[in-house]
């Protein structure tokens, strides 16, 4: 998919799979998900609950418990560095140091009864050969970095004595202060209220121009993709629908889930009376996945071979991918005979 | 003494009334002189009202005066339970300590090592703590580790030797207690998501276990502790009994059997104070661990 000799080039993910066993079976959360993600670039993966995003999030962190969960098959690259095979000691040292994660809800990611500071400055301490002044000092910084006022203050509080927006610019201090090459956001902005929301969009955007830091961003917020994202990666069920550049997905979209999202969102300039259209149906379980297209039952434009063969990854140039048979040579006359009927 | 009224009565039973027609000592029995008996009873402040009386006896217990014992009349109260207290404090504390750190250490592994050997093994000995008393075990102790190892003796105080059985006896409940609380908080905290923040930055399994999981966990432990240290205490009594350990224990059995009032009222309040100030230092340590219940402080 990207381009393998390039130098700024910090992640690689190919053909990830990462199951989970439970009791009924086995949960194929993700199933074959490729990106790549390049020094200071924004990605987004968007899709709807359950399609593997942030199970593809945490997997690229190695959070996911082993057991219940599972690598499958496929890698994830860092600087070249095989993460999958990676001890847990050599992983803890990536972990904080070269890529920060901010998780989705800030009121319970923080622990409630270690001071704000501590909990800053110890990610610090634990990577870099610094003394806890230097790591208070450093740890000030980056509070005001994310907008904290009258940090030396701020940092002998607890969690608890902090906003909602707040805290989540606690846990970006968190992610960043060791200044990583990679942030990844699980839902950053989902549990806080939409002035907020728009407050730390603002602050990602900052951080990013300022430190240069990649960032991931997982949402299904799709005005929060379009106000980020370089890239967006469409998931659905465990696979990549569709990616490429952020306009060229807003705008070219090819893959008709990609469509069924952005149509559902509400306009600003519509009808006030006109009903929001949804995806109909629910996505695939993944316990048991068809074996074909996994928006077959789903899709509008739904043929005979989606639904015995998984479709192929089409290239339309200018890293804009899609995985749908329509882009088939054969299937405009099909859809074109369907208008006609 | 024959007019008395019956609460008067009760409460002169209460407040050392030695001359009491009802008392083990009966005086009327030894013949004594209408001019001694009013002597006495002005002695001991018996001719004074009731009320007055029970005042006099508040202001005595409030500074741990209980007056002399009835039964070892020439020793007073407090004499007796000052010589019985630093075997059972000993006692209380070694039991204490034993049973909160096994206990914590014993709930963490068996949290960490969820529904394998380890938890099911600790899980074992934690059920068997709660349900076996503790005079029971100290009585198994006795039979089958005192009088198979010389190193432990059967019976009496002095070297450290002494207090492991009757320790081990009295921490084991408490013990498994607080390894089942531990272990089912470390459980829940275990899944928080704070802790996957601390993993996310990078710490080891050892910092997020201890300084993340374990002081989160340990708080509605700490919650129950006063409680147990009032149980380690009064649970001492009938263990400090078996082993014969010359504790406050002895004489409170003593004192019950041998309707001794002052010394039954002296223990129970001295155990009732212990329970007070402990309940108290819970409190306090309380606030210490988790800020977001630190008493109002006002700000600047």
């Amino acid at each position: 998919m990207a381009d393998r000799t390039n130098p700024e080039l910090l992640l690689e993910v190919d053909n990830l799979h990462v199951s989970f066993s439970t009791k009924r079976g086995e949960v194929q959360a993700v199933r074959g998900v490729s990106f790549s993600l390049s020094k200071g670039e924004t990605l987004a993966i968007v899709g709807e609950s359950g399609c593997g995003k942030s199970v593809t999030a945490q997997s690229i962190m190695r959070l996911i418990a082993q057991p219940p969960g599972k690598y499958k098959e496929g890698s994830i690259r860092y600087k070249g560095k095989e993460l999958t095979t990676l001890s847990e000691k050599e992983m803890q040292k990536l972990r904080g140091l070269e890529m920060g994660m901010i998780f989705q809800d800030p009121m319970t990611s923080l622990n409630p009864v270690i001071t704000v500071g501590e909990q800053i400055r110890e990610g610090l301490m634990r990577h870099q050969k610094i003394s806890k002044a230097d790591a208070t000092k450093e740890a000030i910084e980056m509070l005001q970095l994310v907008g904290i006022a009258d940090p030396e203050k701020r940092m002998k509080q607890h969690p608890h004595q902090f906003s909602g927006g707040m805290r989540q610019r606690l846990m970006i201090a968190m992610a960043l202060v060791c200044k990583p090459d990679i942030l990844i956001a699980d839902e950053p902005t989902t549990a806080l209220d939409v002035t907020i929301q728009a407050q730390i969009i603002d602050l990602f955007k900052e951080i990013q121009r300022k430190t240069g830091v990649a960032i991931i961003i997982i949402t299904h917020d799709l005005g929060v993709v379009a106000q980020i994202a370089d890239r967006i990666c469409v998931m659905y069920a465990g696979k990549i629908a569709e990616t490429g550049m952020s306009a060229a997905v807003f705008q070219q979209h090819q893959h008709p889930y990609t469509e069924g999202i952005l149509k559902s969102v509400p306009r600003l300039d519509g009808d006030r009376d006109q009903p929001l259209i949804p995806v109909p149906g629910t996505p695939p379980n993944l316990m048991n996945p068809p074996e074909g297209c996994p928006f077959y039952y789903r899709c509008e434009y739904a043929m005979k071979v989606c639904k015995e063969h998984a479709p192929p990854e089409s290239d339309l140039g200018d890293g804009h991918y899609v995985h749908c048979w329509l882009q088939d040579a054969r299937a405009h006359s099909i859809q074109a005979s369907r208008q006609h009927t | 003494m024959a007019t008395r009224d019956i609460m008067g009565h009760h409460y002169n039973y209460l407040c050392s009334d030695a001359t009491s027609t009802r008392q083990p000592l009966d005086v009327d029995d030894v013949g004594m002189s209408e001019q001694a008996r009013e002597n006495m009873m002005a002695h001991y402040n018996l001719d004074q009202p009731v009320i007055m009386q029970y005042f006099t006896y508040l202001t005595n217990a409030v500074t741990f005066n209980f007056g002399p014992s009835m039964v070892t009349r020439s020793r007073e109260v407090n004499d007796m339970l000052i010589s019985g207290f630093p075997a059972s404090l000993q006692l209380g504390f070694v039991t204490l300590i034993f049973a909160v750190i096994s206990g914590i250490i014993l709930g963490v592994l068996a949290a960490l090592r969820h529904n394998r050997m380890i938890d099911y093994a600790t899980m074992f000995i934690a059920i068997i703590g709660i349900s076996i008393p503790n005079f029971i075990q100290a009585m198994l102790f006795i039979q089958y580790i005192s009088t198979q190892f010389d190193f432990f003796p059967t019976a009496q105080w002095g070297t450290w030797r002494h207090m492991i059985l009757p320790a081990l006896a009295l921490s084991s409940g408490p013990m498994a207690i607080i390894a089942r609380m531990t272990r089912s908080n470390m459980l829940e905290v275990l899944t928080e998501d704070y802790i996957r923040t601390a993993k996310a930055k990078g710490l080891s399994a050892w910092q997020i276990v201890v300084k993340h999981a374990l002081r989160n966990a340990l708080l509605p432990v700490i919650t129950i502790l006063g409680v147990l240290v009032a149980s380690i205490f009064t649970g001492s009594f009938v263990v400090e009994r078996i082993f014969a350990i010359p504790g406050v224990g002895q004489y409170f059995v003593d004192s019950i059997t041998n309707r001794d009032y002052p010394m039954i009222m002296a223990t129970t309040i001295i155990y009732s104070t212990i329970f007070i100030v402990m309940m108290f230092i819970v409190d306090v340590v309380y606030g210490i661990i988790d800020p977001r219940i630190q008493l109002h402080k006002k700000e600047e």
